[in-house]
């Protein structure tokens, strides 16, 4: 055979990985970019800049582990080491899991039977009882309407879920039975996730989350984000205190305005004073009379 | 000249993933040519034209479609090495699942869809078994939990296979896959060639275009074969 210079690969990696560096390489313009980042388990790494700017290769140069083959000449190192050639070929599921707004569950399968069919084909059982059977079906619906104001249940057919529901199985599966150790995420709606919450649960994971966003709520929600700009990583910020005050105050007004989508979906008219709604109950008034 | 084979169902992604894989190689200054085969008719040579890949179309009609492939591709190695091209990408859709096109030699992949459901790898046959790569398409869609199964269940059927996730519409991954084809071997000639899975054993009447049915027709009755159908009142399995 032609490809016996791959080797095969064979099983899940076990121990998985506790930190991913990424190294620069170049922009659309062949500048070059100067920097190392290096992410740890359960840390939260924001990715923004305007479309077509390069955030998706950004993401794709960790899925790929590039080693300076890619379009960008970025540099992937696990724990420290580069990659082996077997690491890059097998599957991808294995380093990067990955959620975004355009996904679905296509199976036609109940909640539970969709879990304990992933959780075969992870080969979990030797884990214990909290990987397999109606224990894991439990965590994991746990988790899920932890996310979710509309609870779920493990007898409902997957295809059923609104999308809300879906969102916080998808995440509470990925969480707690995908082998991957780094998770990205593109756009995580606010409609029927609590989104503060879900990245706690993959960061209590010890997953290493990436969140590529053009939402100011979430992308504070990293300790850093970096802001990319004609295919190249432009700056490196890391989230200061009074950001972080700030996405507080966002996080609030931004629940209001969901609170305001539930009563339009009620039937309710929103022709009360929403001056005062808005600033009911809101930290920054709190801190002003303080 | 690099031959490549992509096999896999009708609407799997290949030319899409095929396209975006040429791309990719021609802006390192590659020369890519196809081949699309097909069954009964086929536009996706035009987006191949579009991209300057040049092309040539084969409609195998009521020729079985392997049997077209292995007496055609000869030529189509030909024509590409008249042409200097650095890859030639054969590309078959809507063979039967029982026969592959991948030759012994020939860089060969196979590319499946997400969407058809986590069954579907068990279906497939020799164009999966068979494969080097195994080319997962139309990812984005679905859940990573299915895509974790999908892609669990395909290597079960090929534990020798690579894995790649391609974005037919993104080319995300392409440049992975084009980079597994810098090292596929070179092929001069298919002439004394062997494919990597042998067709079905079958000559008869039907081939040659009977259509009327019952014993008096089938000649070669040796190789019919027949369904088991449980004796009334037998409980049906």
């Amino acid at each position: 055979m032609s490809n016996t210079n791959y080797a095969v690969p064979d099983g899940e990696a076990k121990g998985g990985v506790h930190s991913i560096t990424i190294i620069g390489g170049h922009d659309k313009d062949g500048l070059p970019e100067d920097f190392t980042l290096t992410l740890e388990a359960g840390g939260i790494l924001c990715v923004v800049g305007p479309t077509g700017a390069g955030k998706s290769r950004f993401l794709e140069d960790i899925g790929c582990l590039a080693q300076g083959d890619t379009p960008t000449g970025r540099r992937l190192l696990l724990d420290g080491r580069e990659p082996s050639q077997e690491q890059r070929y097998s599957l991808d599921g294995r380093l990067v899991a990955q959620l975004s707004q355009n996904m679905n569950f296509i199976m036609d399968l109940t909640v539970e039977e969709f879990i304990l069919m992933h959780a075969e084909s992870r080969n979990l059982a030797s884990l214990g009882e909290d990987f397999s059977g109606p224990r894991l079906v439990e965590r994991i619906v746990t988790a899920a309407n932890r996310l979710t104001g509309e609870a779920l249940s493990a007898g409902t057919a997957v295809t059923q879920l609104s999308g809300g529901q879906s969102r916080s199985l998808m995440i509470a599966d990925t969480a707690l039975l995908s082998p991957s150790p780094v998770v990205l995420i593109d756009e995580l709606e606010n409609a029927g996730v609590d989104r503060r919450g879900a990245l706690e649960l993959l960061v209590g994971e010890d997953k290493i989350v990436l969140v590529s966003t053009h939402d100011p709520v979430l992308a504070l929600l990293g300790q850093r984000r970096i802001c990319i700009h004609r295919g190249g990583v432009r700056r490196i910020i890391e989230t200061s205190p009074a950001e972080r005050r700030n996405a507080v105050l966002m996080g609030e007004l931004s629940g209001k305005f969901l609170a305001l989508r539930d009563l339009l979906r009620e039937g309710a008219v929103l022709d009360f004073d929403m001056e005062t709604f808005f600033l009911e109950g809101i930290s920054v008034k709190e801190r002003s009379l303080s | 000249m690099r031959l490549v084979t992509f096999a896999g169902p009708p609407s799997a992604g290949k030319t899409s993933a095929a396209i975006k894989t040429a791309e990719a190689l021609m802006k390192e200054g590659l020369t890519v040519g196809a081949v699309k085969f097909d069954c009964i008719s086929t536009t996706d040579d035009e987006l191949y034209q579009k991209r300057g890949i040049p092309v040539l179309t084969g409609i195998s009609g009521n020729f079985c479609p392997d049997h077209y492939f292995i007496t055609n591709i000869e030529d189509c190695v030909a024509w590409g090495l008249s042409r200097n091209l650095d890859y030639l990408f054969s590309e078959s859709a809507g063979l039967c699942n029982r026969c592959s096109p991948h030759i012994k030699g020939v860089r060969s992949l196979c590319v499946i869809d997400c969407l058809s459901g986590v069954n579907t790898p068990k279906k497939i046959g020799p164009m999966l078994l068979f494969a080097d790569m195994v080319v997962i398409t139309k990812a984005d869609v679905v859940s990573q939990a299915e895509r974790e199964v999908f892609a669990f269940r395909a290597r079960e059927a090929n534990r020798n296979a690579r894995f790649l996730f391609v974005n037919g519409l993104t080319g995300e991954g392409a440049s992975e896959l084009a980079r597994f084809l810098r090292d596929a071997p070179e092929v001069a000639t298919l002439n004394h060639g062997q494919i990597r899975f042998p067709l079905p054993s079958a000559l008869c009447s039907y081939c040659l275009g009977e259509t009327r049915i019952g014993p008096d027709y089938a000649t070669n009755s040796m190789i019919a074969r027949k369904i088991e159908i449980p004796p009334v009142g037998e409980a049906h399995v």
